[in-house]
């Protein structure tokens, strides 16, 4: 194995510990609100890691260049989303638990 | 810089509607990869007839178009880039840790930005980041959801807010 | 490591179907599609390199603009319960 494919599968790896860790937040997490946060981790650093370690796989080509677009779209389409979502659940009056301090 | 919108007819300038052609013709060469003059006829047409509509539907202004902070996001997306790394690693302890030590807070903070765009740009990166949530964006400040009492400090130390406004105000002030 | 990639993707959305199963409440359901579909798109650019296809990447390009579209359509029509009026004439 070459050191390309090595850290490809390392980031791919990583990538793919934050995808289910953000799945397991959203089973976990007790409100709505506190499941829109687990929602962003497989979103941003998830899925830029696994882009990445495909971009190392491709090469530098046009195939590398479509992997960082999708990257683009996912980070500037995600939170638009996500604050739409969010907004519309608190204007629809979905209360937002607070806890006091620890 | 950064004029305040107008409701209503407005005029595209140049320099937008030639950034929306020049960024539409580069992102459909760089989807395609065709060479042929033919296709690459019809790929032009394609374009032109997209910043016909954009025009039309009067989307190409600075918001739609943002060449004024272009430049400025060069150096601020690697930033938060870092800072949404941090947070994903904080985050991720959250959930793994068995007794889920979460302090969920509602509370405000102060943006200083000048236009709608810089506005939206600041809220986006608080909701991009984990941890934290826009949940409302009035006219000078933004209701966040914070998960931990780590995620609230950190946003309200202010650094965000004060590179977005930076970010905002590009290479005619700075 | 692409075999191992997919499989975490896929449990990941098999959890993400969990929660829009259980609720409890519509915008818990329609978060968990959220995640769903993105995951979705990943999965199409990694399961194009297992099987040697890249091209498969327009298709994950697309699904992004669509799920985006739709995730916005769908709160739209929940907002204000129809899809075609112009939000400026309620202003």
């Amino acid at each position: 194995m070459s050191v390309i494919e090595i850290s490809s599968g390392v980031l791919l790896a990583l990538g793919t510990f934050f995808c289910v860790t953000g799945g397991i937040g959203l089973l976990r997490l007790p409100d709505f609100y506190s499941r829109a946060h687990a929602g962003g981790l497989p979103d941003t650093l998830g899925a830029t890691l696994i882009l990445a370690g495909l971009v190392l796989l491709a090469g530098p080509n046009l195939i590398a260049v479509k992997l960082v677009m999708v990257g683009v779209l996912l980070h500037v389409t995600s939170p638009t989303g996500v604050h739409a979502l969010a907004k519309a659940a608190y204007s629809r009056g979905v209360r937002a638990e607070e806890d006091s301090s620890e | 810089m950064p004029e305040t919108p107008v409701r209503g007819r407005r005029k595209p300038q140049p320099a937008h509607v030639l950034a929306t052609f020049a960024w539409l013709a580069l992102v459909w060469w760089l989807w395609s990869g065709h060479t042929e003059p033919m296709i690459i006829g019809f790929g032009v047409a394609s374009c032109l007839l997209v910043v016909w509509l954009s025009v039309r539907m009067e989307v190409v202004d600075d918001e739609g178009e943002p060449i004024s902070v272009a430049l400025g996001l060069l150096g601020y997306v690697p930033w938060l880039l870092l800072e949404i790394a941090k947070a994903n690693i904080h985050v991720a302890g959250v959930i793994w840790s068995p007794r889920l030590p979460i302090r969920r807070r509602l509370f405000s903070v102060p943006t200083s930005q000048a236009s709608e765009l810089g506005n939206a740009i600041y809220a986006n990166s608080i909701t991009l980041t984990p941890g934290t949530v826009a949940l409302d964006v009035r006219r000078d400040t933004i209701l966040v959801h914070a998960l931990t009492q780590d995620s609230q400090e950190g946003l309200e130390t202010g650094e965000m807010d004060r590179r977005v406004t930076k970010l905002e105000r590009g290479w005619g002030e700075a | 490591m692409l075999e191992f990639a997919s499989i975490g993707i896929l449990v990941t959305m098999s959890l993400a179907l969990v929660r829009a199963l259980l609720g409890p409440t519509v915008y818990d359901r329609i978060l968990a599609l959220n995640l769903f579909s993105t995951k979705t798109v990943l999965l199409i650019a990694v399961a194009g390199f297992l099987t040697g296809r890249p091209e498969w990447l327009d298709l994950a390009l697309l699904y992004t603009l669509i799920s985006f579209i739709s995730l916005l359509a769908v709160l739209r029509f929940s907002k204000y319960g129809n899809l075609g009026d112009d939000e400026r004439a309620k202003r």
